[in-house]
């Protein structure tokens, strides 16, 4: 690896429940709003699950893409495209700015094409073989997102698909860290997309525990590191950013919003659900961001947290930012507002963080009251608060013990 | 040819595929005028033996290389 390869981002794209795409989201951020709502699907009722909220996008992907596109796709590949191509026009990229084969794409997903998987089986269940569409497995192969993003694209420097559950979109991110670091690639198109919210995703994490049951305070059911807690809010949505070798962006005249200075990334080998209390394997993996970006802990400003809102896996966030950075960076987890994305959380908050560091603000944390006294690091609560940085980290966590931690510096 | 075959087929193409119905005309080819690719002709096929009550076997659906083609096997075997 050339240690002379400058990682710069110079496009974003999002869809999410806060807004149909990043500026609306940002805003909507900072203002204070909440995306989570009562969900209207027949099956809650149905099997009368104990989730009855969720953070729905929006703007429906639907609505956006031309109808034949749509229908060809599961509605995670739907916001991964929706969310690709604000990004690839936000970075000024077009037809003939990059040569193909110096293009990736690389976007993740938890779940992948879970709402094609159940649509399609009831058909097989309730009409045969012919009713099943022949499109049923492109749209739930959890590659898809990815595939039809570099498909639309042209990109053939690679086209990967991460997945690690939670973390899947940050570690898209760090793979294209990676690739464009090693000569691979000169512009990588990266993110992660999810929606699944659908019946058998809502009934498994009720079952296992992990999901709030705030169902008659929707907009305060996500509330991380608040003493009230009680489980995440599965939420739906992409975010994708454009991410260049810094001489190739200078030398095309882009607008470069931050860099991505540094990725680390490990494993627990703690527990197939749950993080390890001491924090070991997240803080190794923000140690390693640190280090290969060149970053002393001691410039770390603030951490955009990967905080679900969950009793255990919070504190034990904040274990191990205090063990890899120290006590004085500043806090926040926009999961009180977005809900959780799984799958493309990493991604959306990534965004979050590079535009934390552009504008000089961090979001508050929605939802927190009662700071929970187990945390005793500065979370920002009740209303965003200005500070200059000089460099920020993203935590993204996942099911089986996946750790990625990005590291931002100022463009 | 049956107006109402051809007409019946290219609402199924344009719901399918998008293709104007008005552009689904007899001598277009499926794959080299109208872009429709084979994941696309066997949703058609599905859609084209429920409306018209026929059996488009895997088979035949290879030599229906028009929309002509199509229209021709539809009548005949209705």
């Amino acid at each position: 690896m050339s240690s002379e390869v400058d990682v710069v981002i110079t496009g974003l794209g999002a869809t999410t429940p806060l807004g149909g795409d990043v500026t609306s989201t940002w805003d909507a951020l900072l203002a204070g709003k909440s995306g989570v709502g009562r969900m209207t699907h027949e099956w809650v009722e149905k099997y009368d699950l104990p989730v009855k909220i969720a953070s729905q996008l929006v703007v429906d992907p639907t609505e956006v893409l031309p109808r034949v596109e749509a229908r060809r796709l599961d509605r995670s590949e739907q916001v991964a495209i929706v969310a690709s191509r604000q990004a690839w026009a936000d970075a000024g990229h077009g037809d003939d700015t990059v040569d193909r084969q110096r293009l990736a794409v690389i976007i993740g997903t938890g779940i992948g094409g879970a709402i094609t998987l159940l649509t399609q089986d009831d058909l097989l269940e309730q009409h045969g073989l012919r009713k099943v569409s022949p499109l049923t497995v492109p749209m739930l192969m959890p590659n898809g997102p990815a595939a039809h993003v570099g498909l639309e694209l042209k990109a053939q420097a690679g086209v990967h698909a991460p997945v690690s559950a939670c973390a899947s979109g940050a570690e898209a991110i760090a793979w294209a860290y990676r690739m464009i670091k090693s000569g691979e690639a000169d512009v990588v198109v990266a993110g992660g997309a999810e929606a699944c919210i659908t019946a058998i995703p809502v009934a498994g994490f009720s079952q296992a525990r992990t999901m709030s049951t705030r169902n008659d305070e929707p907009e305060k059911a996500s509330r991380p590191f608040d003493t009230g807690r009680d489980g995440f809010v599965l939420g739906e949505g992409a975010g994708v950013m454009v991410l260049e070798r810094r001489e190739f962006a200078e030398a095309r005249g882009a607008r470069v919003y931050g860099r991505l200075a540094g990725i680390g990334t490990s494993a627990d080998g703690y527990h197939i659900t749950a993080p390890d209390p001491e924090g070991v394997g997240q803080s190794r993996a923000i140690a390693a961001a640190l280090r290969s970006g060149g970053i002393d802990p001691s410039d770390v400003g603030h951490v955009n947290c990967h905080a679900t809102s969950t009793p255990v896996g919070d504190v034990a966030e904040t274990v191990a930012i205090r063990k890899a950075i120290g006590d004085h960076p500043v806090l926040t987890a926009p999961k009180g507002a977005l809900g959780h994305l799984l799958g493309a959380a990493g991604a959306v908050e990534a965004i979050v963080t590079v535009l934390s560091i552009r504008d000089g603000i961090v979001p508050q944390t929605l939802n927190l009251e009662n700071l929970d006294p187990a945390v005793t690091l500065d979370v920002v609560a009740g209303e965003p608060r200005k500070i200059k940085l000089d460099a920020a980290v993203n935590d993204s966590f996942g099911f089986g013990g996946h750790n990625v931690a990005l590291a931002f510096t100022p463009a | 040819m049956s107006d109402n075959v051809l007409t019946g087929l290219a609402e199924i193409v344009e719901e399918v595929a998008g293709v104007a119905a008005d552009d689904v005309t007899a001598e277009k080819s499926f794959v080299d005028d109208l872009d429709i690719d084979s994941l696309s002709m066997v949703e058609i096929a599905v859609q084209a033996e429920d409306k018209f009550g026929v059996k488009i076997p895997d088979d035949e659906l290879a030599n229906l290389k028009t929309v002509g083609d199509a229209v021709n096997y539809i009548t005949s075997n209705k």
